[in-house]
Order: structure tokens, then sequence, then C-alpha cells
């Protein structure tokens, strides 16, 4: 039964895509050039301006590599096969190919990350093991997590005046707060009847930690990484632009430097897998942290 | 900051030049009098390395193929055109009055006149010398910050046309994607030197805009090139009168853009402050903007300006070259600090841009510089813009196509005057407070003086001045009287 809802949701999953590309395709369709009720000297400035082209018969075209409004879905094609195919190659200091960018992002989101998380846990544990610190920061932490992590690049830029270590604090700042305030809120709100017990067992602090106090905190520590997850990959793509760092934001402002709408769209989907790559490192992550229950 | 390798046989008072002043006049006139006809372009264009004719046109036809060795220099080929550079510091070292050595060459050719002067002049050694590069250099991998707009294009060109290399630099450029940016790469030294806006070094050294850190401007990179492009619904527009009202973008507060466009529009009586809007926003976003009708126009630098035209959502209103013929824009820029730790590095690097900068100034190498610059790596634009940027020859997105060879050009040279100018408007618009020392500042930042020690060492014509009177629409500036000129505007933010 399983197995067949499963195979009934691929196909539909394949016919919805099929249907997207159709319709994406009729609506991109470009009308054929016609030259008729134009000048002679209309004809040549357009020429000139690369708007169109003439064969060798004197008939003209639109020209093929001058976007006009959305390219279809064959445009975007080519251009994909144009970047994977120099996927691996370092054409100068600022082309790289699109492999390397996605290496460039994902290194950058992983140190922002890992480092922010680590560093949430353990001070989210801190608060929270003591109600007084927990209600006594709490107040601070509620301020500091709505803030827009991109708010904080000039400053981090100004103090740190090194872009690459801006890019990934600004990653680390929106990956900070919400596992501070959830691991906080999860450590302080353990039931009593544990950490009774665990007394009575005479745990060490250590042990209490690890055996009760973090297996109970767990669900919410998890929501929280989750959240902060969110935030980060939200912050990379405009930290890269901004900063001007090798990447895959770069990428995407780079084209639409050049106003290359296939390029962008390419960008966009770029920024899609590398959510699926950083996605599926994440649940390793989770799996490390998840406590069976039992 | 003078290399002296080979500067004393050069100088004026070599003996090489006082024995023989006139070895032209014993050459028969009769026998080279035809050669000399089909010849005069050429000559005309010694005074400058490479081979366009005084009209600006490439050279293809019947009549220069006699004088092979100058026309088959192909513009790639920096090695001879290095040879070009000492030949024609040569020529004018033993005939320092123009008006000699002309008529020494338009009467026996140029390949002649050369082969003459190297039968008492070691010609071959001195080029020998000429490209030894610049020795004990401290630091040779370096990093240069751009823009990508055409205005960079020495800087940016000199890095796929082997400038750099040339001078035993390993430098690479990083491209920025606004004016901040560069600024705050320059001044953290996340890169070693940046391509600027001429007022820049001067706002950094004053402090305005951001800390103050002394900043020299050591060569201008290009003259004119920017334009006022308005979108398509403004055709009708025909002067400041009709502007009242719109938002203009400006790539940067400290910028030429800004100070032209102010200039122009309170010259209409429009106050910029009060009567439009201008706007901070990066070049390369401009066209989008526009395209997106959130903006009624901008002066911008190319290429944004064709680009707009190419796109179809805008026209050229107005070249900035008809405000100011010759109008600096943007620059070549270090901070004092790399000059001293670097002294070696530093001359290398200012030489490979005072040469990569007059090579761009050459009109027949602009096509083969639009291929070298317009990959992703640098400014990531369509070749067929760059051309029309760089030959001049363009449609303005009215139906017309124009042909205005300088619509940009290169000239290294940072006139004092010209950042005094800068300084007055910067006054003007309160984009900077107290009093200083006009004179004073425009020296400690624009190094006009050693950069015309360079021009010379490379073979091209000294200014001997650093100030000069310009003209901005009609009107004269006097850098004697900078504050007169300052008080002498009815529209100002005083």
């Amino acid at each position: 039964m399983i197995e067949n809802v499963r195979i009934r949701g691929g196909i539909l999953t394949v016919c919805l895509a099929f249907a997207f590309v159709i319709i994406w395709h009729g609506l991109t369709l470009e009308p054929k050039f016609i030259s008729k009720g134009l000048s002679e000297k209309e004809l040549l400035t357009m020429e000139f301006n690369g708007d169109i082209i003439r064969d060798d018969n004197d008939v003209y075209y639109y020209n093929p590599d001058k976007p006009r409004g959305i390219p279809g879905p064959k445009k975007v094609f080519d251009k994909t096969i144009e970047e994977f195919s120099g996927a691996f190659e370092i054409r100068g200091t600022n082309d790289h190919g699109v492999a390397y960018l996605i290496w460039y992002t994902v290194k950058r989101f992983a140190a922002g990350f890992v480092c922010a998380s680590i560093i949430a846990i353990i001070l989210g544990v801190m608060i929270g093991l003591s109600k007084v610190t927990f209600f006594a920061l709490n107040p601070f932490i509620q301020v500091l997590k709505p803030i827009s992590p991109l708010a904080w690049m000039p400053l981090l830029l100004y103090s740190v005046k090194d872009p690459t270590y801006t890019a990934i604090l600004v990653v680390f700042m929106a990956s900070l707060w919400p596992t501070v305030a959830n691991t906080a809120f999860g450590v302080n709100s353990i039931k009593i009847d544990y950490l009774r017990v665990a007394s009575l067992m005479e745990m060490s602090r250590f042990r209490l930690l690890y055996k009760v106090i973090l297996p109970a905190a767990a669900p919410t520590i998890i929501a929280g990484l989750r959240i902060s997850f969110g935030s980060a990959l939200v912050a990379v793509v405009p930290a890269e632009m901004l900063l001007g760092e090798l990447g895959i934001g770069y990428l995407s402002w780079m084209e639409w430097n050049n106003l290359d709408i296939s390029g962008i769209i390419f960008a966009i989907m770029m920024v899609g897998i590398v959510g699926v790559i950083l996605d599926s490192l994440f649940n390793l992550l989770a799996k490390v942290f998840s406590y069976p229950e039992t | 900051m003078k290399n002296d390798i080979y500067g004393d046989a050069f100088s004026p008072d070599n003996d090489i030049m006082n024995g023989h002043p006139h070895i032209g006049g014993d050459i028969e006139p009769e026998a080279v009098s035809d050669y000399h006809k089909t010849m005069n372009p050429i000559f005309r264009q010694l005074d400058h390395v490479g081979h366009t004719h005084a009209d600006g046109t490439h050279c293809s036809g019947g009549t220069c193929k006699k004088d092979s060795t100058a026309m088959n220099r192909t513009a790639l080929n920096t090695e001879s055109i290095n040879e070009k550079i000492v030949e024609n510091a040569i020529m004018r070292a033993i005939f320092p009055n123009d008006e000699h050595r002309r008529r020494f060459i338009s009467k026996v050719g140029k390949t002649a006149a050369a082969s003459i002067v190297a039968t008492f002049f070691p010609m071959d050694t001195a080029k020998s010398l000429a490209q030894e590069p610049v020795k004990n250099i401290e630091k040779k991998d370096l990093s240069i910050g751009f823009i990508p707009i055409t205005c960079a294009t020495p800087i940016i060109m000199a890095e796929p046309l082997g400038f750099y290399q040339k001078y035993g630099l390993n430098a690479t450029v990083r491209r920025a994607s606004g004016w901040s940016m560069v600024r705050d790469w320059a001044i953290n030294k996340e890169v070693d030197a940046a391509h600027m806006l001429s007022p820049m070094p001067l706002s950094i050294s004053l402090g305005a805009g951001s800390k103050q850190v002394p900043f020299f401007m050591p060569a201008v990179e290009n003259i004119n090139g920017q334009a006022i492009t308005l979108a398509n619904k403004h055709k009708n527009v025909k002067g400041p009168q009709d502007m009242k009202g719109f938002k203009f973008c400006v790539p940067f507060d400290y910028s030429m853009h800004n100070y032209l466009l102010r200039y122009y529009l309170a010259e209409g009586g429009l106050h910029p402050d009060k009567d439009v809007q201008i706007r901070v926003v990066p070049p390369p976003e401009m066209v989008a903007n526009l395209k997106a009708g959130n903006v009624d126009g901008y002066l911008a630098p190319d290429p944004f300006n064709q680009r707009a035209v190419y796109e179809n959502v805008g026209f050229i209103f107005k070249l900035t070259k008809e405000i100011w013929d010759g109008h600096p824009c943007c620059a070549f820029a270090v901070s004092k600090e790399f000059t001293t730790s670097y002294p070696n590095t530093f001359l290398a690097l200012f030489k490979s841009i005072v040469d990569a900068t007059h090579y761009s100034a050459v009109k027949s190498n602009r096509k083969e510089i639009a291929k070298a610059i317009a990959p992703k790596n640098y400014l990531n634009q369509p070749v067929t813009v760059l051309e029309q940027v760089l030959t001049g020859r363009y449609p303005d997105g009215l139906g017309n196509i124009m042909d205005v060879p300088d619509r940009i050009d290169f000239d290294p040279f940072p006139w004092h005057s010209m950042a005094m100018w800068i300084l007055t408007q910067m006054k003007r618009w309160n984009h900077v407070e107290g009093d200083f020392d006009y004179d004073k500042v425009a020296k400690e930042v624009y190094l006009a003086a050693q950069c015309d020690d360079l021009i010379e060492e490379l073979g091209y014509k000294k200014n001997g001045v650093t100030k000069k009177k310009h003209i901005i629409m009609g009107k004269e500036f006097d850098p004697k009287e900078p504050e007169k000129y300052l008080k002498s505007f009815p529209i100002n933010n005083l």
C-alpha cells in the first residue's frame, strides 16, 4: 500500500515538472522578427545595437544571444550545461567554476553554523541550569534574537576588518540566538522529577548533564537548531552578495550585473541545490544530537 | 621616486644630441618627398605609441604598407610597444624641440630616422635597459581591487595583457560590487591598491565619509567616458529645466559623477538637493533600476550608459565630455603606508599603470582591449557594448549612430588643479567639513610630479606644470583662486 502511494506520488511529480516546463516554454515563446515597415536606417541601427542579426541571404532575425524578457527553458538548460561543463575550472580571480562556488558557500555556512551551534548549546545550558540566570538573561536573548543577521554586518566588517570572516560571522550571528533561546528554555523546563532521581543516584555533574539534562532537552534543542539553520541559510546568500565573497550568492549577483536572466535563474536553482546539500548535512548532525526516547 | 637606470641618457643635456642637432638637414629632400606624402599620417602619430591615423581610423589600406615595422605591431605585443617607447624617447632626447624632430622625421621617414639614430646611439642597449624591471621588488604578489566599469580599463587589462608581469609583478585584479566595498578593502589592506573615483583619495585623506587614512592618487585612469542616461519616456527632455522632480542615480557620494551632475543641474537653475533626488546606487545595478522605472536617469560610468541603450530602456542624453571636456574620472589609488613599506613594488606598479594607461589611449588598441576585458572574470559584459564605448561609435538610443572617438580617453596625469576643482565642489555641497588649504591637500594626495617623471621616462610628453585652468560648461576655473570660484555659485549648500 505504502509502495503504491509512493509510486503514484512519483508519477505525479514527473507530470507536474513536465507541465511546468511546457507552460514555461509556452509563455516565453519568442515572436519572429518582422522587418516589414522598418526603414533601412532603422534596421541598421538595430543591427548595430545587437538587437537583430542578418544571415547570408540578408534576412534579419532576433539576436539569440541578447535576452528579451524571461528566457525559456531551453536557454536556461543551455546555460546550465555551459556552467556545469566548466564546473571544476578556475578561470581567474573572479571567475571560479560552479562546483567551487558551491563548495565555498557550503564551507562558509558550515563553519558559521557549527561554531554557533556549539557555543549556543553550551551557553544555553549554562543559562538554563539556574532559574535566576534564565529569568535574568532571557530578556536580552529575546531582544537579540529577532535582529536580522545582516544588520550586524557593517559593525562586524568594521571591527573584524576582513570580509571572509565577516561572512562567516554573519552566518554565526544568524544561527546563534534561536539555539541559545531554545536550549535555555529546554534545559530550564526539565521535569523536576528527573533531577530528583538523578540526585538520589548521586550522579556526577558531568554524568547528570549527559545522561539527564541534554537528552531531556534534546527535542527543544533540535527545534532551536532547525530555526537557526533556516535563518543562517537565508543569511549566507545576501552576505556573499554584499561582501563580494565568491560563492553561490555572489554568482547570482554577478549574473544580475550582466542582466543575464538565464544566469539568474541558474543561480537561483543552485541556491536550492545548496539548500538540499546543507539540509542533508543537518539531518546527519541532528542524528548525532538526538537521543532515542526510552 | 625617480628611477635613474636610464634617466640620464635621455636628459636634454646629453652629449649625443649636441653633436648632431640637425642631422636631417643633410638628406636630399627630393629623394624622400613621395615617401613623405604617403607616410604623413604616421609621422604625426610618432608622438604616440601605436599606429592610428590622425582621424582615429584603423590603418588598413595600401598607403601605409611601406612602413612595415610600424604596421605589423600587433596590439598585444607589449614588447614591441616598449621598443617604440624607447625609440620615441631617444628621438625626443635628440631633438627636444618638437618642430625640429618632426621636420627631421618627415624628411627621412620613420624607419630611416630610427636607423640613422641607431648608427650613433646604441638603441638596442637602451631598449633592453628600459625593459629591465624595477629591482628588489619587496612584494610580487599583489591584489588590486576594481569595479567592473570601462573606466578601470588600464587597471584591468594590465592583467590579461601582461603589463604587471612586464614590470616583474604577479598582480591579480579583484572585483568589488560597490565603491564603499573598494574603499573598505583598501583601508583594511584587503587589497594592495585600488581603482577609485578621483575624489575618493581626497575624501579618505580628509576623513570625509570614512575614517581618515592618508591615501595617494598616483595616476588618473580615464578622462571623459561618462554620460547622463535618461529613461526612454523622457525623450522630449531638453535640459535641466525639464528635470524638476527627477530621481537620479550616481555611483558614489564622492564621485565625479555626483559633482558633474550637481554642477550641470545647478547651472540650469535646479538645486540638486531640493529640486531633484540624487541617490547612490552601485553602477551595475543602475540599468536594472532604470528598467524597473525606479529612477528617471543617472550620471554613470560606462558600460552602463551604453548598456541601457543595448537593453532598449534608455538613451544617452549627454556625454560628460560636453560638460567638461577632459575631466578626470577614475583613478589608481594606494595608501601612503603601502608606498613607504614597499617603495620598489609601488614604483613597479606605478610604472605598469602609467604604461597601461598610455596603451589604452591608443585608439587602434581599443577593440583588442574590449575583447580582453569583456569576460566574466573582469567586466562580464557583451563585447558589442564595450566596443561601442571604447571606439566611440555607438547608437545613442534615439535612432542615431554617433561617432565620438574621444567619448572615453585615457591620460594618467593627475593635475593638481583637478583635485582643487573637486575640493571646491566638495565644499560647495557640504561634503566636507572645516577649512583646508586647497593647494596643500592637492599636492599631498595627487602625485603629479612623480607621475610626470614616469611619463617622461616611458617616452611620453611631459606636462611640466601641475596646474592649469579648466573650462566647465563655459565657466573658467582658475586654480589660483579656488575660494573666489566657490563663492561665485548662486546655488550651493554653503
